[in-house]
This record gives C-alpha cells, sequence and structure tokens, in this order.
C-alpha cells in the first residue's frame, strides 16, 4: 500500500527578508517543523523569488547536491572553482558540494526579480570532489509528456547527480493523463511540486505549489485537470 | 542556564569557521572546531561537549577513529554527521539531534 503525504502550498515555511521571499517545504534556516524534514533523500525544496540587484553573498556548501531550477528571470553563479554563468528558464544546475565549496547566487538584472527552486538531494558518497555543471533544455520536450531533467547517470539525458535520483519536468494541456514508472521501485519514492495549475495524482488533488510524495509504489496517474506544469522528484527513501 | 556545547569537527578551515559562527548565533549553543583529529580529541578531553557535529573532509578511517574514541569515552554522547556546510540545515540537524 503506498504511504503519501501532502504539503499544502499555504503550510510551507516562510522567510521574507525583503530581498529575498522564501517558502520552505522542508525544515530550512530558522523554519524547524520536526514533521517536515525531508522525503527520503530530498531535503531542501526552496521557492525562492529575489529582488532586482539583490542576491545571496558568497557562502559555503558541503556534501550536498544542491539543484537549482530558474522559473523566471536570470540568475548568475559565481564559485570558488572558477565558474561564473548565468542559469535562466529552461536551464536546470546542479552542483555537487562535496569536501567543500563557496559560491554566490545574483540577481543578474537590477529591475526585474527572479524566480527559482533550490532543491537539495543527500548525496550518496560523502566528500566527493566539488563539481559544477548546467544544462539548457528545451521547454518543448516537456509539453504533454515527461522531460527528464536529471539522472544519477552522466550519460542519461539531464544533468546528474551523486544519487540514485530522476527529476521529470511536465508542462500539461488540461485533461492530458500520464503514467509515470518508477526506475527504481524496490528503494524510491516521488515527490511532484506543482509549478502552475491543478494536478490530480493517484486521486489526491493538487494545486499550485502544492507538494505530494508517494513511497512503495511502482507507479504514479498524472491528470492535468487544468493547465498546469508540475516537477516530479524521483529520490532513494533510505540512503 | 547552561548552554549547550558543540564540537564541529571538519577538514574545511573556512567552512569550520562558518559553522562556529552559525552555532554561536544562538544564545544557548556554544560551538567549538577542530580540523584535526589530534585538536578535535584534545578538545574533546579539555571540555564536557553535549553534541559531536562530524562535517565534510573526513576521511572514512579518521572517522571511525573518532566515532570509536567519543564513545568509549562517553558511551551517551550524541554524534551527527552535519550536511550542507551553511546554515541551511544546521538548526534542525541539532534540534532533531536533541530530541
Amino acid at each position: 500500500m503506498a504511504n503519501t503525504i501532502v504539503h499544502k502550498a499555504d503550510g510551507r515555511g516562510h522567510a521574507n527578508h525583503g530581498w529575498l521571499n522564501s517558502y520552505h517545504t522542508f525544515s530550512f534556516g530558522s523554519y524547524y517543523n520536526p514533521e517536515a524534514m525531508n522525503f527520503g533523500a530530498l531535503r531542501v525544496l526552496n521557492d525562492d523569488t529575489v529582488s532586482g540587484g539583490m542576491g545571496f553573498g558568497r557562502h559555503p556548501h558541503d556534501n550536498m547536491d544542491i539543484i537549482s531550477i530558474p522559473l523566471e528571470g536570470d540568475l548568475e553563479h559565481k564559485d570558488s572553482m572558477g565558474n561564473t554563468a548565468i542559469i535562466r528558464k529552461g536551464d536546470i544546475q546542479a552542483m555537487s558540494a562535496g569536501t567543500g565549496i563557496y559560491h554566490s547566487e545574483q540577481n543578474a538584472h537590477e529591475n526585474e526579480q527572479v524566480k527559482f527552486l533550490q532543491i537539495w538531494i543527500y548525496p550518496n558518497q560523502k566528500n566527493v570532489e566539488p563539481r559544477y555543471d548546467q544544462l539548457t533544455l528545451n521547454l518543448a520536450d516537456r509539453h504533454n509528456r515527461l522531460q527528464q531533467i536529471l539522472s544519477p547517470n552522466p550519460d542519461d539525458e539531464g544533468i546528474w547527480i551523486y544519487q540514485n535520483a530522476w527529476f521529470h519536468m511536465g508542462k500539461f494541456d488540461a485533461g492530458k493523463t500520464v503514467t509515470y514508472n518508477l526506475k527504481d521501485k524496490a528503494n524510491n519514492g516521488v515527490y511532484a511540486f506543482i509549478l502552475s495549475g491543478e494536478i490530480t495524482i493517484d486521486g489526491q488533488k493538487l494545486n499550485t505549489r502544492d507538494g505530494f510524495g508517494s513511497s512503495n509504489v511502482d507507479a504514479l496517474d498524472i491528470t492535468a485537470d487544468s493547465e498546469a506544469e508540475f516537477l516530479l522528484m524521483e529520490v532513494p527513501m533510505v540512503f | 542556564m547552561k548552554k549547550l556545547k558543540i564540537l564541529s569537527v571538519g577538514r574545511h578551515p573556512e567552512i569550520m569557521q562558518t559553522v562556529v559562527r552559525l552555532i554561536n548565533n544562538n544564545a544557548d549553543w556554544e560551538g567549538t572546531s577542530a580540523l584535526t583529529d589530534k585538536d578535535a580529541v584534545q578538545a574533546f578531553d579539555h571540555e564536557v561537549f553535549d553534541l559531536i557535529m562530524l562535517c565534510s573532509g573526513i576521511e572514512p578511517e579518521s572517522e571511525a577513529n573518532l566515532r570509536a574514541y567519543f564513545i568509549a569515552h562517553r558511551p551517551g554522547i550524541k554524534i551527527i554527521q552535519h550536511y550542507g556546510g551553511g546554515s541551511g540545515l544546521l538548526t534542525a540537524e541539532i534540534y532533531e539531534a536533541l530530541k
């Protein structure tokens, strides 16, 4: 029998620092909710809006695989490995912090806000050599089908991380239905995050910015009840 | 009120500085860092810590030796792995360890 959990959008942690407006699905920073610590290896799901010209100053990370998915605007990344890059909607960025890395993330524009998801996954190896990667995806490839954007395999579609995880995105017309078959049925669960619109997953109705986790399942039946965009994150439940 | 004493062990000097600064931001917590196994053992022998936080870069053999030493000398000591290297998870990790 499936184990499921729903995180409604308005039940998330919230921190408004003026320049940063952030919603936390799981405990993060000063938001601590013992009932919302993680979904398997998925530890952080932050829904961030950064004001024009502002950003996160130079700060460290270690032993975490960090994925950024811009939703609107342009985000400039600089890190201690010498990488400088701008990521925008349609891109995905992954950073394996490993033994330690410093980076900054800045809104690339003075007068426009930038919105992005920041997702932290517990890695399957500690103390790896830090690495950074980004990829531009074809947005048309997620229209009415699931587009793989992340996997554990450098040779597979999308970006890769140090974890037995697969991410897919979909932008569906109303009425479109799809079945997602888990890649690792024995060990993984799936966490869905609705970016816009209304979706039903295995009978559970979900609205914009709701989250839904399901484990001990082989597949998920997904129906778009309106035009909708969503992210599926398949991750190990024990790691 | 007695402060919660936390010993953080890791190999990355800047990250360790950041971790201790973040711990000390909480008026009820007091952080100490150690970059080497020798420093960690010396600090552990010198002070009674409530929590040991293992940070990045510790070789598997060192981690096993440190865990064995800490547990042998204080069987009830709580030892946790710190992930993320900064403010994101630190507070929740400490609260979870204290539950």
